[in-house]
């Protein structure tokens, strides 16, 4: 019965097998779940501490907050969301709507994928040269948005170009089959389909824009003047909403103080950065899910 | 330059298939047209003209070329990469390939219904109205009116007249074809194509859809329909186009066309030989 | 020209030229952001060989990194060779540490648990992605590079650590493209396969794993570009110390972990900030030409796909 002996093989490497991707996965959830909590956990004292949230940096003693890092973080974010949406979107619209197949499609195809593996450090880089030194703008919020803009772009505008495929091709007829451009048809019947999965991917891309460091370091620079919420002086330093001066973010604050390593109470200060940051993330992957789906929910049963 | 609408219709060439009595305005007109996509011929020369006010069916099994040449006609084909048109398409005397032909004018009069019902995401009211307004109807009792005009032409006011702000995709798919058919009047067509409009439908729905392509008839519209189903050709259409592996076989009025064909292929497609 | 009653409206053509000039500049200034910084940075980069004459040779061959200085015949010591070696063995460790993963996870998604692949497994490695790289790196300080101390002894700080943390980085990339990959294998195959009585694991390791191959490999790829390019997770534990990787666990640098580190010090114009400039062309070309062996194998997966 050589056979029924190999099938009986057979059937026991199927169980071991199954058995090995099972614990492979759990392996990988739990230690997923790990880092979370152990991220948020270990800075968790600090997480609800006021004082620290708004506080002003310390470079040299302990009792340092992250407030002007906090309001940092978001301002970037704003500013490269408004610079890279309206041009992901419509550098998406074209991929997906006008381009017809040929060379000039391929190397705008080419050319994004290109942006899209570039290091992060090499965008941030190229910032420093262009943006800080050649434009003259020196180490600023504006050098930085732009600097994370060309980082987002072709992560938005994969997200746009997906979402705009997936809409099924009758809807893109019944537009075009009435006299409409394609303009009209895209604007008006497209994005309204795909604008779930536009918004979910919108804001899962603004997590990782808000947790980018690489880019930053050397285009919005290292350092955080305190802010003076009163101040409405566009040219001053100290004015939150001035473009033009340096900006330190959360997650650069992060690796600053790691690398220096001359903060007396670097460990708490970093555990404390790292989980309102985490938390941040953890928002964004929530509420881009939340939104998604009652969006979803809008779109098909209204 | 006259509005493409606005051409000469011409005399039905007489074709010698025994319509010499029917002398009714044609308003649309192919010759030798020819679709390839890449190097394939998908489909041959034809010649085909349709007047206002009649309903032709073009018939055949799957993948004869049908919906190939429907979509030849208001020039969807340009939609698809790859996809080349020969021949002419003749409306209202001119040639809709020519150079200087705005083809969003064209598809205002030459509407077209899909084989799978596809509203907008959008209300039904909205459904109709879109349309209309990006071609620059903007008063809004322009739009009520011309929204219940095109719902009741297609036969479907009563069932949504109460619901018209609920979304186009909460109706059944017979009532969404329909809702597809009102878009498609909304724009006052001279003519409607209508690829395989109740292959997706059930019975009472596609009685109700046929019943709504003859009074389009009534009201002087020239229908094409693309057609799997020979009763319904029989029922809607008063002539006929037989297609089959990419040609154009036989063509003619429909009651006689069933009764007498004269391509012995029909004949075998007709009594169920293939298909 | 009959103008009708319908109000002056911009004309249907001049709307689609507009859409279409609008979108194409969007591409356009995409395109020349990008051509810009390939310019930019790679004339930038060959500044060392061409005004500091350094011989290409020996920055590409030479072990020793010490740009303040010069040998001999008064040439600069600016041997990139322990950066290089250094981004290279963290790039295929950690790919060789993730992969069992990725693809364990892979298969377990679209093979044995689709339901507990969507509703769970997905979301949570579209989590892993958001997590920043610079905490990442943090953890590694915190809990990879102790751990590495505690039984190799030394500092902990090196390439073993490096490819770890870099693993968990790389790990949602490898796995959600080795997903689509598998996913992408005709159902009629595993079909066919189940029809011949196989069992579930003959058909995933004899039917889906080849037919998904290439998908693999590039996913692969995809994770090696990321690995190689990523700066901050990796200087934070890498140790930073420029000198050919004898060993896993002693201190090492890559091409990121020196720019990262020594770009802020160095003033414009000096040969140390050259070099540092030729270190990112090298990255800029890597990351170039994996882009081209994505191409290729994409190429060739094609006609079986």
């Amino acid at each position: 019965m050589a056979s029924s002996s190999a099938s009986a093989r057979a059937r026991r490497q199927d169980h071991i097998a199954t058995g090995v991707l099972t614990a492979i996965v759990a392996v990988i959830c739990v230690a997923l779940v790990a880092i979370v909590v152990y991220i948020v956990g270990s800075g968790a004292g600090k997480l609800f501490d006021v004082s620290f949230l708004t506080g002003k940096p310390q470079q040299f003693k302990a009792g340092g907050g992250i407030g002007p890092e906090l309001f940092n973080s978001f301002y970037l974010l704003v500013l490269t969301l408004l610079l890279s949406l309206p041009l992901s979107l419509g550098a998406a619209i074209y991929l997906a709507e006008y381009a017809h197949e040929g060379p000039v499609t391929t190397a705008a195809k080419t050319i994004i994928e290109t942006l899209s593996s570039l290091p992060s450090i090499v965008v941030g880089l190229f910032g420093m040269l262009f943006f800080v030194l050649q434009l003259g703008w020196g180490f600023s919020i504006m050098s930085g948005a732009l600097a994370l803009t060309m980082f987002n772009l072709p992560i938005l505008t994969r997200v746009i170009q997906q979402a705009l495929e997936a809409v099924p091709r009758d809807q893109r007829d019944a537009g075009l089959a009435l006299g409409l451009t394609r303009w009209e048809t895209t604007i008006h019947i497209l994005i309204p389909s795909a604008m779930p999965a536009i918004v979910t991917g919108v804001i899962l891309s603004a997590g990782r824009v808000f947790g980018e460091a690489a880019a930053l370091i050397y285009t919005a620079g290292q350092s955080a003047p305190m802010l003076d919420f009163t101040n409405f002086d566009l040219s001053s330093a100290s004015c939150p909403w001035n473009v033009w001066r340096p900006a330190e973010t959360l997650a650069v604050h992060i690796w600053k103080i790691n690398s220096e390593g001359v903060v007396p109470d670097l460990a708490a200060v970093s555990s404390g950065t790292a989980a309102v940051l985490m938390v941040c993330i953890l928002a964004f992957n929530i509420i881009a899910r939340i939104v998604g789906r009652r969006l979803e929910r809008r779109l098909t049963a209204e | 330059m006259t509005p493409i609408n606005q051409g000469p219709v011409s005399t039905r060439p007489a074709t010698g298939e025994g319509d010499a009595a029917d002398l009714r305005s044609v308003i649309l007109e192919t010759r030798d047209v020819t679709v390839t996509y890449g190097t394939h011929e998908a489909l041959h020369p034809t010649s085909l003209a349709f007047a206002a006010g009649e309903v032709t069916s073009l018939i055949g099994p799957s993948g004869c070329g049908k919906s190939t040449y429907l979509r030849s006609i208001n020039l969807m084909n340009r939609e698809i990469e790859g996809c080349k048109v020969g021949g002419q398409v003749i409306y209202r005397g001119q040639d809709v390939n020519a150079p200087g032909v705005d083809l969003f004018e064209l598809r205002k009069h030459i509407g077209m219904v899909f084989q799978q019902p596809n509203p907008f995401h959008k209300s039904i009211y909205e459904n109709v109205a879109f349309a209309p307004r990006r071609h620059g109807i903007t008063k809004k009792s322009d739009l009520d009116q011309l929204v219940e005009e095109s719902l009741r032409a297609a036969a479907i006011w009563d069932e949504v007249k109460d619901k018209l702000s609920e979304s186009g995709f909460a109706l059944s798919g017979g009532q969404q074809q329909r809702l597809c058919i009102a878009r498609t009047l909304a724009m006052h067509p001279d003519i409607v194509l209508m690829d395989e409009p109740c292959s997706a439908l059930d019975p009472i729905s596609t009685f109700a859809v046929e019943e709504t392509i003859r009074s389009m008839a009534s009201r002087g519209i020239c229908t094409i329909i693309v057609t799997h189903n020979m009763e319904q050709a029989a029922r809607v259409s008063d002539r006929c186009a037989f297609f089959l592996l990419g040609e154009m076989v036989e063509t003619g009025v429909t009651a006689e066309m069933f009764a007498n064909p004269s391509d012995q292929r029909l004949d075998d497609y007709l009594t169920g030989r293939f298909g | 020209m009959a103008k009708g009653e319908e109000k002056a409206l911009r004309p249907k053509r001049a709307i689609e030229r507009r859409g279409l000039a609008i979108t194409g500049a969007c591409v356009l200034l995409v395109a020349v952001l990008v051509l810009t910084l390939i310019f930019m940075v790679a004339s930038r980069g060959l500044a060392t060989f061409t005004t500091d004459g350094t011989p290409f040779a020996s920055f590409m061959t030479g072990t020793t990194w010490n740009p303040h200085q010069n040998d001999a015949n008064g040439i600069p010591l600016v041997g990139a060779l322990p950066m290089i070696a250094g981004s290279f063995s963290v790039t295929l460790l950690s790919c060789l540490i993730a992969l069992p993963f990725a693809l364990g996870s892979a298969i377990f998604v679209v093979e044995v648990n689709p339901t507990f692949g969507t509703r769970v497994f997905q979301p949570l490695t579209e989590l892993l992605v958001g997590i920043p790289s610079v905490v990442f790196g943090l953890v590694g300080l915190r809990i990879i590079v102790p751990w590495t101390r505690s039984w190799a002894g030394g500092t902990g700080y090196g390439i073993l650590s490096g490819s770890i943390v870099l693993a968990f980085m790389i790990l949602p990339t490898v796995t959600s493209l080795s997903i689509d990959a598998i996913r992408a294998v005709p159902q009629s195959y595993r079909d066919g396969s189940y029809g011949l009585g196989c069992t579930r694991w003959q058909t995933i390791a004899h039917v889906v794993l080849p037919s998904a191959s290439s998908g693999i490999l590039t996913a692969v790829i995809l994770g090696m570009t990321r690995a190689f390019g990523e700066a901050l997770a990796v200087q934070m534990v890498v140790g930073n110390a420029a000198q050919i990787p004898t060993s896993l666990t002693t201190p090492a640098a890559t091409l990121t972990s020196v720019i990262t580190t020594s770009m802020g010090n160095e003033a414009m114009g000096t040969v140390y900030n050259d070099v540092l400039w030729s270190l990112a062309l090298v990255l800029l070309i890597m990351s170039l030409v994996f882009i081209l062996i994505i191409h290729i194998i994409g190429r060739k997966g094609a006609p079986r796909g």
